[in-house]
C-alpha cells in the first residue's frame, strides 16, 4: 500500500466516476421518459416507433405493477427457453468452428437460468464449451435484456416513491427497448471498438494453431491402439509416456462485442474460462480501467437519476455517499491484504514485498486486481481479473461480504439502487421506531405493508444463501466439487451460494459445479435471487405510488445528509454482518489465523 | 388471462426482434469496424515469421524452459500454456498442495539463476496467473534471469539488459497498471540477435 502510483490510481478512479455520474444521470432521466429527448433522437427514435408497431406494444399505455411485473416475467421466461434450448442444440446450429457438442440438460439450465438473471454464474468453461452461435446469440441477448429489465425494475420503484395517488409505474416494455436503444447499445459499439484497439479480438474465425517457439515435452496416459489407457505394472495407475507439444491452440471468435455489455450491463459472463484475467477480454491496464469504470458507471448515475426523480437531489448523493464509503472500505480492506501476502509462502522463499501474486497478473499487479475484485462484488458483475479462490483470508472475505450485502454497493445496473432502496426504507422504518412515530420516506408513510415486503426481500435471500450452503457441506455432491480442504472449501461453498443468489456470478472458481446437484440448486438459488426480489419490490414500487403525499413538518426524519447516510451504511452492514458473520467465521475468518499459524490442509 | 397471452406474444416477439439487432447486426457492426481499423489486433495479435507462419501471440504465454530463454511465469491453463484452456490453479492460501508447488519452484528457480539458498525469488516466478497464459515477467523477475540467457547465448549482460528494456511495456499513459517484459517478444528478440 506504500505504492504512490497505486494511490494516484485510485484517485483518478474516482475522480473519473465522480466526472460521469451527473451527466449519465440526466442522460437517463430522458431514456427513462417515454417522451424524453436524447441527442440520438433523429437516428434512434424510428427503430423505436418502428419496434413498437412490430411487437404490438402500446407505449402510450402504463401498467399497474401487477401488469409491468407480469411483462417482465413472460419475457424472462421466453428468454430462459429461447437461450435453453440453444444450448441443447449448439451441434446443429451454425458458426460452431470447433464442433463443439450440445450442453447436458443441468448445464444447460444453469447457464441459461444464470444469463436471463443477469448472474453469469458459468459451471463451464467457455472456450472448450460455447460455440459462436451460442455466445453472440444465446448468452449475449440475455446480458443486454436482463441489464435493461433491471434499470427497468429501479425505474418503476423509483416512479412509485415519486408519483402520489397513482395507478401505475410505467410500461415495463418501454423502459426495456428504450434503455436498451438509447443506453446499452450505443455505448457498447464504441465501447467495444476501443476494447479491439487494446487488443481484444473480434472475428468468426476457427482457433489458431501456432507452432511454438520452443517444443516441449509433457507426460500423458499411454494408451493402446483401441485407445484403452494402458496400465502401470501395479495394474491401478494409468502408464505415462512423454509426448512432444510444439504448437499451442490459440482462442478466438468475436469478443469484444460481448465483453463491452458483459461489463456494462454488470453481467459479468466471461467469453472465455479466465474471464478478464485473460488477455484476450483485457489486454491492457488502460482497458482495464475503463472495464471496472464501466461497471459502476450505470449503478453509480441511476443515484443521480433517483435525486432528480423524487426532487431531493442531496438525497440522491446521500445514497451515492453510503455506497461510496463502502466501496473505499472495501479497496483499502482487500488491497492490504492481498499487499502483505501469504506468510507461508513467503517462508517458503517468495519475496514478501511482492504481495500476494497467485491468480493474479502481472500487467494488473496487486492493486488492481484488489481494485478489480472489489468493484466487480460491489456491483453484481461478477468479471474476474484475478482469481479470487487464491485470494487471502481476508483478501478473499471482501469480496464475499460485498456480495452478501445483498448487491447494495452501487450494486448490478437497477438491481443496485431498488436493493440500496430496500434498507433505505428500512433504515426509515428503523429512524421511526427509535423516535416513537410513523415512519415516513419522502413524504410517504412506510406501513407494516411496505416492511413486511422489506423483510420478505431480506429473510428470503440470506435463508437461500445459508440453507444451500449448508445442505452443500452435508452432502457427498457438495464436497466432491471442491478444489480445496479445510475452511477454504467451507468458504468455497458459502462464495458459491452467495454469489447465486446475490447474482454475482463469480466463484471461488476451483468449485467444480458443473454436475447436476450443483448446476440445478444453483440455478434456483439465482431464479430466487432475482425474481423473489423483484416482485415483492414492484409490490412495494405499486403500493408507494397509490399513496397520499403528506406535507414534511418538524418531527420529519430528514434522508439527506450524513446522519441519513451513517445511518444507512449501519443498516446495511448490520444486516450484512449479524446474517453472515457466524457462516464468515468458520471460513474465511478461521482461515486467516490458520493461515497465520502455519497449517495446510 | 388475455393479458397474460397479449404479453407472451410481445415477449417472443420482442426476443426474436433483440436476437437480430443485438445478437446479429450489433456483433457484425463491431466486427466489421475491428477488421477496418484494427485487423492485427482483432484477429488476436499473432506473431508471425517472414513466411507466414503463426508463431504464437504477442497476448499469450507460451512454454519456455531452456537455459538460453527468458521462462515465463508457471501456468495452470489446461496441461500447461494451453490457450484453448485458460484457467489459474484456484489453489487456497492454506493448500499444501500449492505450498509444494511453490517449494519446488522456488528450488528450480534458484538453481537454474544460481541463486544462494536463502535468497527471495520474485513472487511472479513462482506462481501462476490469473489467466495461465500471463504474456509478462516482473523487470525483477527479468532481471534475474539475465545473467542466465546472456552466459547461455554468449552474449554480453549490457546486450541482453538493453532488450530487456526494449520489451518492457509500461504503465499505460504512465498512470495504469504495473509494469511487465513481455516474454515472448523479449526471446524472439534474442533468436535474432547475431542473425
Amino acid at each position: 500500500m506504500n505504492s504512490p502510483n497505486a494511490w494516484l490510481q485510485f484517485a483518478v478512479y474516482v475522480g473519473a466516476l465522480l466526472l460521469i455520474t451527473k451527466p449519465l444521470g440526466l442522460y437517463l432521466v430522458q431514456v427513462l421518459e417515454p417522451r424524453g429527448r436524447t441527442l440520438l433522437d433523429p437516428v434512434v427514435r424510428p427503430f423505436e416507433r418502428l419496434t413498437y408497431r412490430i411487437c404490438w406494444v402500446d407505449p402510450e399505455k402504463e401498467q399497474s405493477w401487477i401488469g409491468y411485473t407480469l411483462a417482465l416475467l413472460t419475457f424472462s421466461l421466453v428468454g430462459l427457453l429461447f437461450t435453453y434450448l440453444i444450448l441443447r442444440l449448439q451441434a446443429h446450429l451454425p458458426l460452431n468452428p470447433q464442433n463443439l457438442p450440445g450442453l447436458p440438460p443441468h448445464l444447460a439450465f444453469n447457464t441459461a437460468a444464470s444469463f436471463a438473471t443477469n448472474t453469469n454464474w458459468q459451471s463451464y468453461g467457455g472456450e472448450s464449451t460455447m460455440s459462436y452461435f451460442s455466445q453472440m446469440v444465446g448468452l449475449t441477448i440475455h446480458n443486454f435484456t436482463s441489464a435493461a429489465a433491471g434499470i427497468a425494475v429501479a425505474a418503476a420503484l423509483v416512479r412509485g416513491i415519486a408519483r402520489a395517488s397513482a395507478r401505475t409505474v410505467g410500461n415495463f416494455w418501454v423502459d426495456t427497448v428504450r434503455v436498451t436503444y438509447y443506453l446499452l447499445a450505443p455505448i457498447c459499439v464504441v465501447f467495444a471498438l476501443f476494447l479491439v484497439s487494446q487488443g481484444v479480438i473480434q472475428n468468426l474465425r476457427p482457433y489458431t494453431v501456432a507452432k511454438t517457439v520452443e517444443p516441449y515435452y509433457t507426460q500423458v496416459p499411454k494408451t493402446d491402439d483401441k485407445g484403452q489407457p494402458v496400465m502401470a505394472a501395479d495394474g491401478r495407475t494409468p502408464m505415462m509416456v512423454d509426448q512432444k507439444v510444439d504448437s499451442q491452440t490459440i482462442v478466438q471468435g468475436p469478443v469484444a462485442s460481448q465483453i463491452a455489455i458483459k461489463m456494462l450491463g454488470t453481467n459479468g459472463g466471461g467469453y472465455v474460462n479466465a474471464n478478464a484475467a485473460h488477455p484476450f477480454e483485457n489486454p491492457t491496464p488502460l482497458s482495464n480501467f475503463l472495464q471496472i469504470l464501466s461497471i459502476f458507471a450505470i449503478p453509480s448515475a441511476l443515484t443521480y437519476y433517483l435525486g432528480r426523480s423524487v426532487k431531493n437531489q442531496r438525497h440522491g448523493w446521500t445514497v451515492w455517499g453510503a455506497m461510496f464509503a463502502m466501496f473505499v472500505a472495501g479497496v483499502l480492506a482487500c488491497w492490504r491484504a492481498e499487499a502483505a501476502g501469504n506468510p507461508i509462502h513467503h517462508k517458503l522463499g517468495v519475496a514478501a514485498a511482492d504481495g500476494n501474486m497467485e491468480g493474479k497478473e502481472v500487467r494488473f499487479g496487486i492493486f488492481n486486481s484488489a481494485l478489480f475484485a472489489t468493484i466487480t462484488t460491489d456491483a453484481s458483475c461478477g468479471a474476474v481479473n484475478s482469481m479470487h479462490d487464491s485470494f487471502t483470508p481476508l483478501g478473499g472475505l471482501v469480496p464475499l461480504f460485498n456480495i452478501e450485502t445483498g448487491e447494495v454497493i452501487f450494486g448490478g445496473v437497477g438491481a443496485g439502487l431498488y436493493g440500496i432502496l430496500i434498507f433505505v426504507v428500512l433504515a426509515v422504518f428503523i429512524a421511526g421506531l427509535m423516535v416513537g412515530r410513523t415512519p415516513e420516506y419522502l413524504g410517504k408513510k412506510i406501513e407494516a405493508y411496505d416492511v413486511k415486503l422489506v423483510m420478505l426481500v431480506l429473510m428470503v435471500l440470506a435463508a437461500t444463501i445459508l440453507g444451500g450452503t449448508a445442505w452443500a457441506t452435508a452432502s457427498v455432491w457438495g464436497k466432491a466439487g471442491l478444489a480445496n480442504d479445510g475452511p477454504h472449501g467451507f468458504s468455497e461453498i458459502l462464495y458459491a451460494y452467495s454469489s447465486a443468489v446475490g447474482n454475482n456470478g463469480s466463484a471461488f472458481a476451483g468449485l467444480n459445479a458443473n454436475e447436476p446437484h450443483w448446476d440445478t440448486t444453483l440455478g434456483l438459488a439465482m431464479l430466487i435471487g432475482r425474481f423473489l426480489m423483484i416482485v415483492p419490490i414492484l409490490a412495494l414500487a405499486g403500493n408507494l405510488a397509490g399513496k397520499k403525499l403528506i406535507p414534511a413538518s418538524a418531527g420529519t426524519f430528514k434522508t439527506e445528509g450524513v446522519t441519513f447516510g451513517v445511518l444507512l451504511v449501519g443498516t446495511v452492514l448490520l444486516v450484512g454482518a449479524l446474517t453472515f458473520l457466524p457462516a464468515l467465521a468458520v471460513g474465511p475468518i478461521v482461515e486467516h489465523y490458520l493461515m497465520h499459524a502455519g497449517t495446510l490442509f | 388471462m388475455r393479458t397474460l397471452l397479449a404479453e407472451l406474444k410481445i415477449s417472443v416477439l420482442v426476443t426474436l426482434l433483440f436476437a437480430v439487432l443485438l445478437c446479429g447486426a450489433y456483433p457484425l457492426a463491431v466486427w466489421a469496424g475491428a477488421q477496418a481499423l484494427f485487423p492485427a489486433k482483432a484477429n488476436g495479435s499473432l506473431v508471425l515469421d517472414k513466411d507466414g507462419t503463426v508463431r504464437g501471440s504477442a497476448l499469450l504465454a507460451q512454454s519456455f524452459s531452456s537455459a538460453p530463454y527468458f521462462h515465463p511465469r508457471p501456468s495452470g491453463a489446461g496441461t500447461s500454456y494451453d490457450a484453448a484452456n485458460s484457467s489459474g490453479t484456484n489453489l487456497g492460501p492454506t493448500s499444501r498442495k500449492l505450498a509444494d508447488v511453490i517449494t519446488a519452484a522456488v528450488a528450480a528457480y534458484r538453481s537454474e539463476n544460481d541463486l544462494g539458498a536463502g535468497t527471495a525469488v520474485p513472487a511472479d516466478a513462482v506462481t501462476c496467473s490469473g489467466s495461465g497464459l500471463d504474456p509478462h515477467i516482473s523487470l525483477a523477475n527479468a532481471s534475474v534471469q539475465a545473467g542466465r540467457v546472456a552466459k547461455a547465448r554468449a552474449l554480453p549482460p549490457d546486450r541482453v539488459r538493453a532488450l530487456i528494456k526494449q520489451y518492457t511495456e509500461g504503465r499505460d499513459l504512465n498512470v495504469f497498471g504495473d509494469p511487465g517484459v513481455n516474454v515472448l517478444l523479449l526471446n524472439r528478440a534474442l533468436d535474432q540477435e547475431g542473425k
